[in-house]
């Protein structure tokens, strides 16, 4: 298939599409809504179904149905309405629910969401954070493969950016190996055969056949996204070998970021960039590889503070690390503001080499 | 002079025919831990009886809420998926979305359905989602220790509303098979309980319209069920089947409110 | 007048130690022949037990009230008469009937 020119929103859902997605629930909020119109235009062509829900929590709880039932299922969201999210997430993580969450984020507050979880329990969920378009598309078909590889949910973390921004993908359906059957799923065949099959997170079986329980049932989830972690770790790094300044952003912050690192090293500075692409599993022994030779690490992100959590358990005392983000919100609190620029950028990482260390 | 005792532990040797058997046929177990004088395993023995006469056994699936009665998830020999407090109908329309030939219905409290719950189930309706939702219904959280929900009734005693519920502090109950049965979507709308053998033919008559209608692609059907609970209403057992007959019937009628069949 | 047999039309098997004596099939029973045990004859769990008279007619009531799956219920081909009363001492004696009508 040729590479075409399309609008984030309307690419992520045909590359869902074209690897199977064939159920999507969703609650209209920006920036994640042209998502959910994409959705609703394209799913009725291919036999599938989107609903318009009539609340997040609605949604998400559609998604664990229809991924119990053994489809390739959609959801998603941004900001506040991924914090109403939370409990099924985790809900679905710990009875090993399989579904894919787009999170259109509001700007890139939302990563200690995505990466801590609000919900309860000893679960993770592998969130990838693309930088553009094209890696949103490759990371949407990927994201269908990990959901029914590790049977839980999963996330994109994209943002307004992605969703509205144009670029030339292309949408075919990209392989990744072999999955697991899925005999867990639930179609009602098994009833009254004795082996009628269950989905609970407590994992309490039959009368006939007793399952883990709670504390047998969560210790082996706990076990289970150790696993995960030491297996699914994604990063890239620019310019990093001889690096003395080494900056660490996600997403779509880090083309704006590695622009800077690239203009800077012409002018003789030796600098480069890493990037997590798994927010969780964040790319721990990557980082500190990188960082192992150079004496700043500067954390940029369009937060508060949140990556720098994960940065910071990485590099440890290493190396100084630095953070030169902020808080950058436009006009509607939804996207970006203007401290999303390489201007401002150039002259974080100025100023942090002048103050020294 | 005294009563003779006939005994009872074999069938009779004289010719006869089984008029009702232990239990049903999926039913995998009996050694539930319900209190003594609990309605919810009526109601599950009714609905595992229309759903094997309807012959739905390799079909139906079962979505569970938070309760007493999630216990039948254990103890019954069909799929199921238990689900957050109150969301069944969401996981519901999800399931029969990508399984429309399965048989989905709902078992849910009144404390996970009418309360937490109010949203998913009656938006789902509002859908006219293919499900068959069921709400075991003793105007209690009984699960968690007997606290007040949407539907206990004025004057009910609870944990929280130890002098009865007072319509000024506490506000009024909710009967909720008349509000769905306003809506459109919903096809077929019953309210039965479990009293007495009378009412539990006529609740069993309820449920298996509500699945014909299903089977029918009618829309969402709904039946509540009002089951006693003595611990949580605070009263001797023996007196459960009076107090719904002379306290919850009087707030939540006994009848069959919707049908399209 | 002292009844020596009743005719009957069913009976049922009780599973003693299943109930959890919630005494709902008492009532229940429209012939009145069920009643709850002896205060001192208990099941394995400590409840006492329907135990049942002549006169069943297989009407179901009992097995449709129990919460605990204790009954099972037949209808003979044929009614029989079933002794009533005797001076047996095997027997419940007269105003322990918990019931009768």
């Amino acid at each position: 298939m040729p590479t075409k020119l399309m609008q984030g929103a309307d690419a992520v859902a045909e590359a869902a599409l074209n690897v199977g997605c064939r159920f999507f629930a969703g609650y209209p909020m920006l920036p994640f809504t042209p998502l959910l119109e994409s959705m609703a235009k394209q799913m009725k062509a291919v036999g599938g179904v989107c609903i318009n829900a009539s609340s997040e929590i609605e949604a998400v709880n559609m998604a664990i149905g229809a991924g119990a039932g053994g489809a390739r299922v959609g959801t998603g969201s941004c900001g506040q309405g991924i914090a109403l999210m939370q409990e099924a997430i985790a809900e679905a993580a710990l009875n090993e629910v399989p579904f894919v969450v787009f999170n259109m984020a509001r700007g890139q507050q939302d990563y200690f969401q995505c990466t801590r979880g609000g919900g309860w329990g000893d679960y993770r969920t592998i969130t990838l954070a693309p930088k553009d378009v094209a890696e949103a598309v490759e990371h949407t078909q990927l994201l269908f493969h990990l959901a029914d590889k590790h049977r839980g949910p999963v996330i994109l973390y994209g943002d307004y950016l992605i969703a509205d921004t144009f670029m030339s993908v292309d949408v075919s359906p990209r392989e990744f190996g072999p999955l697991p059957p899925k005999d867990w799923a639930l179609d009602g065949t098994l009833g009254g055969t004795g082996r009628s099959r269950q989905i609970w997170s407590w994992a309490m079986g039959k009368s006939n056949a007793p399952g883990l329980g709670p504390d047998g049932q969560w210790k082996r989830m706990a076990q289970k996204f150790r696993d995960i972690a030491d297996e699914e770790q994604r990063h890239e790094t620019f310019l990093v070998d001889d690096a003395e300044y080494v900056v660490v952003s996600f997403g779509t912050s880090s083309p704006f970021v590695d622009y800077v690192v690239e203009e800077m090293r012409a002018a003789g500075v030796k600098i480069g960039s890493f990037r997590p692409i798994t927010l969780w599993p964040f790319p721990e022994q990557a980082l500190a590889d990188a960082t192992a030779e150079c004496r700043r690490v500067f954390v940029y992100e369009v937060n508060g503070g949140q990556m720098l959590d994960d940065v910071r358990l990485s590099v440890a005392d290493r190396s100084k690390i630095d953070f030169i983000g902020g808080v950058s919100v436009d006009y509607s609190g939804m996207r970006q503001g203007e401290g999303l620029q390489v201007s401002s950028i150039r002259t974080a990482i100025a100023e942090a080499m002048k103050r020294g260390g | 002079m005294a009563r003779t005792r006939i005994p009872t532990s074999s069938p009779p040797s004289v010719s006869s025919v089984k008029v009702a058997p232990f239990k049903p046929p999926l039913q995998i177990s009996e050694d539930h831990h319900l209190c003594p004088g609990c309605g919810h395993p009526v109601a599950w023995r009714l609905l595992l009886e229309v759903l094997s006469d309807l012959e739905l056994d390799h079909r139906a699936i079962g979505v569970v809420g938070h309760g007493c009665y999630t216990a039948i998830a254990t103890m019954s020999d069909i799929d199921w998926l238990q689900c957050l407090h109150g969301r069944a109908p969401a996981v519901a329309t999800g399931l029969k979305r990508v399984q429309p030939q399965a048989a989905v219905f709902t078992l849910q409290g009144d404390g996970d359905m009418a309360t937490e719950g109010l949203h998913e189930v009656l938006h789902a309706a509002a859908r006219g989602e293919s499900i068959t939702a069921i709400m075991v219904n003793n105007g209690v959280f009984g699960d968690t220790g007997g606290q007040m929900t949407a539907t206990t009734v004025v004057g009910q005693r609870t944990k929280t509303s130890l002098d009865g519920r007072d319509a000024d502090a506490h506000g009024f109950p909710i009967p909720l098979a008349d509000l769905v049965s306003n809506l459109p979507g919903a096809s077929y709308v019953a309210r039965g309980a479990v009293n007495n053998a009378g009412s539990i033919a006529q609740t069993k008559k309820f449920l298996t319209r509500a699945f014909e209608a299903q089977l029918a692609g009618d829309g969402f059907s709904f039946v509540e069920i009002l089951t006693m609970c003595p611990t949580g209403w605070i009263i001797p057992t023996a007196d459960g089947p009076d107090y719904v007959a002379g306290t919850f019937e009087k707030t939540f009628p006994v009848k069959q409110l919707k049908s399209n069949l | 007048m002292i009844d020596a047999t009743t005719q009957t039309r069913g009976t049922v098997v009780i599973d003693v130690d299943r109930c959890k004596g919630c005494e709902l099939c008492i009532p229940a029973c429209r012939p009145g022949v069920l009643a709850m045990s002896e205060p001192d004859e208990v099941n394995v769990m400590g409840a006492r037990y329907p135990v049942l008279f002549a006169g069943c007619t297989a009407c179901r009531a009992c097995r449709e009230v129990c919460p605990d799956f204790v009954f099972e219920v037949y209808r003979f081909d044929e009614p029989q008469n079933l002794p009533a009363r005797s001076p047996d001492p095997g027997s419940v004696a007269d105003g322990a009937d918990g019931g009768a009508r």
